[in-house]
């Protein structure tokens, strides 16, 4: 039943690297758990933490096509799951006009007028996959229902075609910003992840692999800085994707290293609210902005 | 020593027992999953088997609070006394001054370049000589030297006395001096954020020192008990009443993920709400262009009003935590009402309203500003609610009107005092609905001078001890 892509945490660690994802140990471990237990992988955490790209780099790793279904307020399961084509039946039904009822009915019913959607694309077939339900908070309290039935077992029933349940299960991951709570069936169906802020050590690192021209003390001192940011009450702390672009622009803009009019000019890169920016540059000890 | 040498399964079955208790929700299910989490990752790793573990039982970070030092008890790094590394196994003597000393030295070179092995083995080491109290320890360790006898024999050891002796944070000088002096030419800018990294990493220590004190008092009285008495609950969980500054300063910081939460359960009751009501008349009227079959239901279309809310709480000392807490999460809310408009009292009652507003100063020092800028009391300090409920019903009488929700905040503990429930029948007679948020636990109601069954007779009224409480509460009660 396991998907069996890897052998140990540290051929996780190793193998995820090497596409360009860094991973801490939890995020290792639970990847390793995952894949071994056969389980979904609900993964929570701030926005711009890597919670998207950790699926997209599992599927690289492992050679197997990636499957996405976004959830959005109104997703159904004519969205998630499967549809028919109602037109293309419609035509098949006037095409064959002298055949008997019970021909036909059996006909339209079949593999070719079925719409597989992310759910049933990701069971059938043998090859890997890697499905990723994206932003399942954003989806109505319905559609988590129908994932636990697909979760769960790895199976779905269209009525008119019997169930279909996988020959090789998809490494799953959902993730979530925890804008609504998933309920507590859901969770207990999953593995659970929480990427947080990464270490220094590790922010630095990834901010090295990201933006190569940077030079190594500017990259410490930019992580510093973006550390001392997250300890303050701000109303958006700055997450990794904005440490990447904070050390990108400085790049861009040839700065040798942090001094005060560097970072005053700057700011507004990595904090995205005014007040966040006046506080952090009294705290900070910038002159006035 | 006295660790059980219980096999993986048993300390499995006792971690999660330990965390049920704790109030984190674990099937059985999730306890084979971790099983199979250990079977699959082996017991080599400590921080593999960690997180293993974290990612099999737990279901939110929330959790992690708790989870970690319970780990920490049933999964422990090392058993019994530290390794000295310095001297000659064996070789066990009393503690000196100069002892603490060198410590003081070495702590804050580990401090300074950040070495997370050598932090770990400095706290073992300090619970170990300067933490030990009791009988074996002779003057019962006055003197401030510590104990004296071979800590082995110790009673017990406190990690409260163990910073009162090392002193950590008075280190923060003289790393920082060490590290200037260091210093060739250091990035100028970084050197501002200095202090505060070496006050977080002395903050990790305090905590280091405090796990590994858990950790020796549980091999000597039994892990299942220091698990369950031990370990602060989460602080959604603290009670209102007694929780601390730090815990009042996380919840405040929860906030505003709260708000949006409760704003998102509030917008599907509302959705879920506008719809549902069949309207028969409409129905039937349609049904008469399908012969009499009412084959398209016609539904009752809702009047898009924002109901009003309104706020009265109790701002004195005992229960300021609690209705600080829930007018700023009621302000965070205020886009999902028409008006919110909120009262403090003490023994008299003023609008607040503006002073918790978007744009006034942040939310720290909010029960001083009420207390200085409006006038909540009138000759004495303590809390009289007949008075303040008369004056309310008196003089902000248009507040309250049938569109209104109120929600009274407060433990009804009247000072003996008149309870004047003819003032609570008269808001509640006009406003909409009247809700009691009462952070007394219910045994406690009716007990000495509070009049909560007198005023529970005449409103509805809700024990809310805990920040997880008023949050199911709120997203309940508050009207759609």
């Amino acid at each position: 039943m396991t998907s069996g892509y890897f052998t140990s945490v540290d051929d996780v660690s190793a193998r995820l690297a090497a596409t360009g994802y860094l991973a801490s140990p939890a995020v290792a471990t639970t990847v390793f758990l995952a894949d071994r237990l056969g389980k979904p992988l609900l993964v929570e955490g701030p926005a711009g933490v890597g919670k998207t790209e950790l699926a997209k780099a599992v599927a690289e790793v492992a050679g197997a096509t990636l499957v996405r279904l976004q959830c959005y307020e109104g997703v159904d399961e004519s969205r998630a799951l499967y549809e028919w084509n109602h037109a293309k039946q419609l035509l098949r039904i006037t095409a064959g006009r002298d055949e008997s009822w019970d021909e036909t009915r059996t006909d339209i019913f079949s593999e070719e007028f079925l719409l597989p959607r992310p759910l049933l694309t990701a069971i059938r077939g043998s090859d890997p996959k890697v499905l990723l339900i994206d932003e399942t908070d954003k989806a109505d309290v319905e559609v988590e229902g129908l994932l636990l039935e697909v979760l769960s077992d790895f199976q779905v029933t269209v009525p008119e075609l019997g169930t279909i349940s996988a020959t090789r299960r998809p490494f799953t991951v959902l993730t979530s910003n925890a804008s609504r709570e998933l309920s507590e069936a859901l969770r207990r169906r999953c593995l659970f992840l929480h990427i947080g802020f990464p270490e220094e050590e590790l922010e630095r690192r990834i901010v090295r692999l990201k933006v190569p021209g940077l030079d190594e003390a500017l990259a410490q001192a930019v992580v510093r800085v973006v550390g001392a940011l997250r300890a303050m009450d701000l109303r958006k702390v700055p997450s990794v994707a904005e440490t990447i672009d904070w050390a990108r622009t400085l790049l861009a803009l040839g700065a040798g290293t942090l001094d005060e009019e560097v970072v005053r000019d700057t700011l507004g890169v990595v904090l995205k609210h005014q007040e966040d920016v006046l506080k952090a540059a009294a705290k900070l000890d910038l002159d006035a902005v | 020593m006295t660790a059980p040498a219980a096999g993986v399964p048993e300390r499995l079955t006792a971690l999660v027992q330990a965390l049920r208790s704790h109030g984190v929700r674990i099937g059985t299910g999730e306890t084979v999953d971790a099983g199979l989490a250990v079977e699959a990752l082996g017991l080599t790793d400590r921080e593999h088997l960690r997180e293993g573990l974290a990612a099999a039982l737990l279901h939110s970070e929330g959790q992690r609070a708790v989870f970690d030092p319970v780990f920490e008890l049933y999964f422990p790094r090392s058993v019994g006394a530290p390794q000295d590394t310095r001297h000659e196994p064996g070789a066990r003597r009393a503690w000196r001054d100069s002892d603490t000393a060198d410590l003081r030295e070495r702590l804050a070179a580990a401090l300074a370049a950040n070495d997370q092995e050598l932090l770990d083995q400095l706290a073992a080491e300090a619970v170990d000589g300067l933490g030990g109290y009791g009988t074996a320890n002779g003057a019962g360790g006055s003197g401030g030297s510590g104990g004296s006898g071979p800590s082995d024999r110790s009673d017990g050891w406190s990690s409260h006395q163990t910073l009162a002796r090392l002193r950590p944070e008075t280190l923060l000088a003289r790393i920082l001096a060490g590290i200037r002096a260091g210093a060739t030419v250091d990035d100028e800018f970084t050197d501002r954020l200095q202090a505060d990294e070496i006050r977080r990493r002395i903050q990790a220590f305090r905590e280091r020192v405090a796990t590994e004190a858990r950790r020796r008092v549980a091999e000597r009285r039994g892990t299942d008990e220091i698990a369950r008495r031990a370990i602060a609950p989460t602080a959604d969980r603290v009670d209102f009443l007694i929780a601390g500054r730090a815990q009042l300063d996380e919840l405040r910081r929860a906030v505003q993920p709260l708000a949006r939460k409760l704003a998102t359960r509030l917008a599907s009751r509302r959705r879920r709400a506008a719809r549902g009501r069949i309207d028969l008349r409409r129905t039937l009227r349609g049904s008469l262009s399908t012969g009499g079959v009412p084959m398209r239901p016609v539904l009752r279309r809702r009047r898009p009003a924002r109901p009003e809310l309104v706020l009265l709480c109790d701002v004195s000392g005992s229960v300021a935590g609690f209705a600080n807490f829930t007018m700023l999460l009621v302000q965070a809310l205020h886009d999902q009402f028409s008006k919110v408009r909120v009262f403090a009292f003490v023994n008299r009652v003023d609008e607040v309203t503006d002073l918790i507003g978007r744009d006034a100063a942040g939310p720290e020092g909010l029960s001083a500003r009420i207390l200085s800028a409006a006038a909540v009391t009138g000759w004495h300090g303590s809390s009289d609610y007949g008075t303040s409920l008369g004056e309310f019903a008196e003089r902000y009488a248009d507040a309250v009107g049938p569109r209104s929700t109120v929600f009274v905040l407060g433990d009804a503990r009247t000072n003996m005092s008149d309870p004047n429930t003819g003032a609570l029948r008269d808001i509640a007679a006009r406003a909409r609905k009247v809700y009691w948020l009462n952070p007394e636990r219910r045994a406690l109601w009716d007990t000495g001078d509070s009049a909560a069954d007198t005023y529970a007779e005449i409103v509805e009224m809700h024990e809310c001890r805990n920040a997880q409480q008023l949050s199911a509460l709120i997203a309940r009660l508050l009207p759609v």
